[in-house]
């Protein structure tokens, strides 16, 4: 989760920076199935041998986050996209001295 | 035959705007993809007044999908708090959309307005869910929703300025972070309580009334990736270029009603779920909400001084007025929310009007306005300069205006509660707004340059003026948005005190 984190606040490039928000979001989906873990238990199907069984609720919410995070990646990547066309470069430091440019 | 429809209204006027979102969204033509918009919003305004009706009557209604009961099904849950909110933000939208039509066909490739109706219907249609919803993950889905239509909204301002595809980016990637912020929150509440319902939440976390760190933990995570979201003040930087390269009439939407239906939901979490652990409450607000609410005003309103181009002036006095709204949330008292309401109400409309005005005026000049390109437009194009000297006005706090009633309810607020540097904090802040406004006034109506009127377009002043006509009416007759704030707030409150 941090690295996700790290790579999205220092990296200049913004490719790199959809792929960090993207490890970024898959560690909290873990941490979510993480606690739907019940020891001993088995995946919630109704059976006679099994005493406890997991939690699947937690699997449930993260598929939907998961479609969330699929929709976010690729609306970044669209936009990533579009800014190499308009500035043939995705790296935030040539961007940003191409606009002082455009702005004098 | 209708009657079946009007029970499921709750949830028609989430997914009646999604639904038509999907249908339009291939339509090539220029002009249906607004008429269907228009039709869809007529009957969503159609279908709040109803629900207004229904909760004169009853005061509370929770709507199961599914009729799964809740905490097992998703609920909507319509009640004092928003039902003010739901009328105003179905009346905005219809307005915004009607000025929308002739800024869309100037903004954007006319092959493109079903695209741009659709995802517009899909903002509407996802705020409208932060506004109703009982369930902390599906306000997630929502806030996901909205943030993905409204930065592709943003985006289509490409055409104009290639800037918009860094402002639609950066607020991608903040967006993002913020709302993982807020599922972690979720998932750290769903681990101590095992539950997302709102309702069922404070049942369960009364059950750790001294507290658990991972509540507080969880807690935290949620209140700052909201604070992201509603743009309150250090994690603001996503909001002006955002607003101020979106085509003018997104930059309308999103300035009117984006951020406020967000505040409106941190708000509800902190004074009906929150309101379990006092202490931590009292610490949030009154350490970390009202110094960033102060720093806040200072600040927008120092740096919106300091700009050269109007939307961006507009957006970082937006900072500001976010401030004076969280200010007034701070307060942990009835008239303290109950005026951080009436600023949600009177600022949207304010905020809206200014957007709409300066929208126009770009159309007009073909370029970005700066202070320069203003130039003795108040000659030029009287009727749309006039409007937006009352929005600016109002921005102010001057009487007759309905900027004056917040102002005056947040000075009573911040008086009950001894906060006399706040006062003169709020003061300085409003003489300062006087500072940029005027250079505005200045460059439209005393420059040198003197020129004849000219022709405005009906299609786009007429909703600027039903917005600026509201601000005076409301200036005059403040009863309505008073009475809606005082239920909301009496709703909220009467948690807190007992």
């Amino acid at each position: 989760m941090v690295g996700g984190l790290f790579i999205i606040i220092t990296s200049q490039n913004y490719l790199k920076k959809v792929v960090g928000l993207a490890i970024f979001q898959t560690a909290v989906f873990v941490f979510f199935v993480s606690l739907a873990k019940v020891l001993d238990g088995t995946a919630p199907i109704l059976t006679k041998m099994a005493n406890a069984y997991s939690n699947p609720l937690p699997h449930v919410l993260i598929l939907t986050a998961i479609v969330v995070g699929v929709a976010t990646s690729a609306l970044g990547l669209a936009l990533v996209l579009q800014i190499y066309k308009n500035y043939e470069t995705i790296e935030e430091k040539e961007i940003e001295s191409l606009e002082l440019k455009s702005d004098k | 035959m209708f009657d079946i429809f009007l029970d499921d209204a709750p949830a028609l006027v989430v997914v009646l705007p999604l639904l038509i979102s999907a249908i339009i969204a291939f339509m090539p033509s220029k002009i249906w993809p607004w008429i269907i918009s228009i039709i869809t919003l007529l009957l969503h305004l159609f279908l709040s007044l109803h629900l207004l009706k229904e909760i004169s009557v009853s005061g509370l209604i929770i709507y199961e999908f599914g009729n799964w009961e809740p905490p097992w099904g998703i609920s909507f849950k319509i009640d004092g708090v928003n039902i003010g909110l739901q009328l105003l933000f179905s009346i905005f939208v219809l307005v915004s959309t009607l000025y929308s039509r002739k800024i869309f066909l100037n903004e954007i490739d006319y092959r493109d307005s079903g695209k741009a109706y659709s995802l517009w219907l899909l903002a509407v249609g996802s705020l409208n869910g932060i506004i109703l919803t009982n369930d902390i993950f599906n306000l997630f889905v929502f806030l996901e929703i909205s943030a993905l239509a409204s930065i592709s909204l943003i985006a289509l301002g490409a055409g104009q300025n290639r800037k918009a595809l860094l402002a639609a980016f950066n607020y991608l990637i903040i967006g993002a972070i913020g709302a993982t912020f807020y599922v972690i929150g979720v998932g750290f509440a769903y681990a101590m309580t095992g539950t997302l319902n709102m309702n069922d939440l404070v049942i369960q976390l009364t059950q750790y009334s001294d507290g658990q760190l991972a509540i507080f933990a969880g807690m935290s995570f949620m209140l700052i990736g909201l604070m992201v979201k509603a743009a309150i003040f250090p994690v603001h930087i996503w909001l002006p270029p955002a607003y101020s390269y979106a085509p003018s009439a997104v930059s309308t939407l999103l300035a009117a009603l984006a951020t406020k239906t967000i505040l409106y939901f941190f708000v509800r979490l902190l004074y009906e779920v929150f309101i379990i652990y006092p202490s931590y409450l009292s610490l949030f607000l009154d350490f970390v909400l009202y110094p960033l609410s102060l720093l806040a005003i200072f600040i927008g309103t120092v740096i919106a001084i300091y700009q050269d181009d109007i939307k961006k002036l507009l957006a970082f006095s937006s900072i500001a007025q976010i401030g004076y709204i969280t200010l007034a949330f701070s307060l942990k008292d009835h008239s303290g929310v109950a005026s951080g309401f009436v600023h949600i109400f009177n600022h949207a409309l304010i905020k809206g009007g200014l957007f709409m005005a300066v929208g126009y005026f770009a159309i007009l000049y073909k370029d970005r306005v700066t202070l320069n390109s203003l130039k003795g437009f108040g000659y030029k194009y009287p009727i749309t300069s006039f409007a937006l000297l009352i929005c600016g006005l109002s921005l102010i706090g001057l009487p007759l205006t309905n900027g004056f009633i917040s102002k005056l309810y947040l000075f009573q607020a911040l008086y009950t509660n001894q906060m006399y540097f706040s006062i003169a904090l709020v003061a300085v802040s409003s003489a300062l707004a006087v500072v940029y406004f005027w250079k505005i006034v200045e460059q439209m109506w005393f420059s040198e340059i003197k020129f004849k009127s000219e022709k405005e377009d009906a299609y786009i002043y007429l909703p600027i003026w039903i917005v600026t006509i509201s601000i005076i009416v409301f200036g005059i007759y403040s009863t309505p948005i008073i009475e809606f704030s005082n239920l909301s707030a009496d709703y909220l409150i009467s948690g807190y005190q007992n």
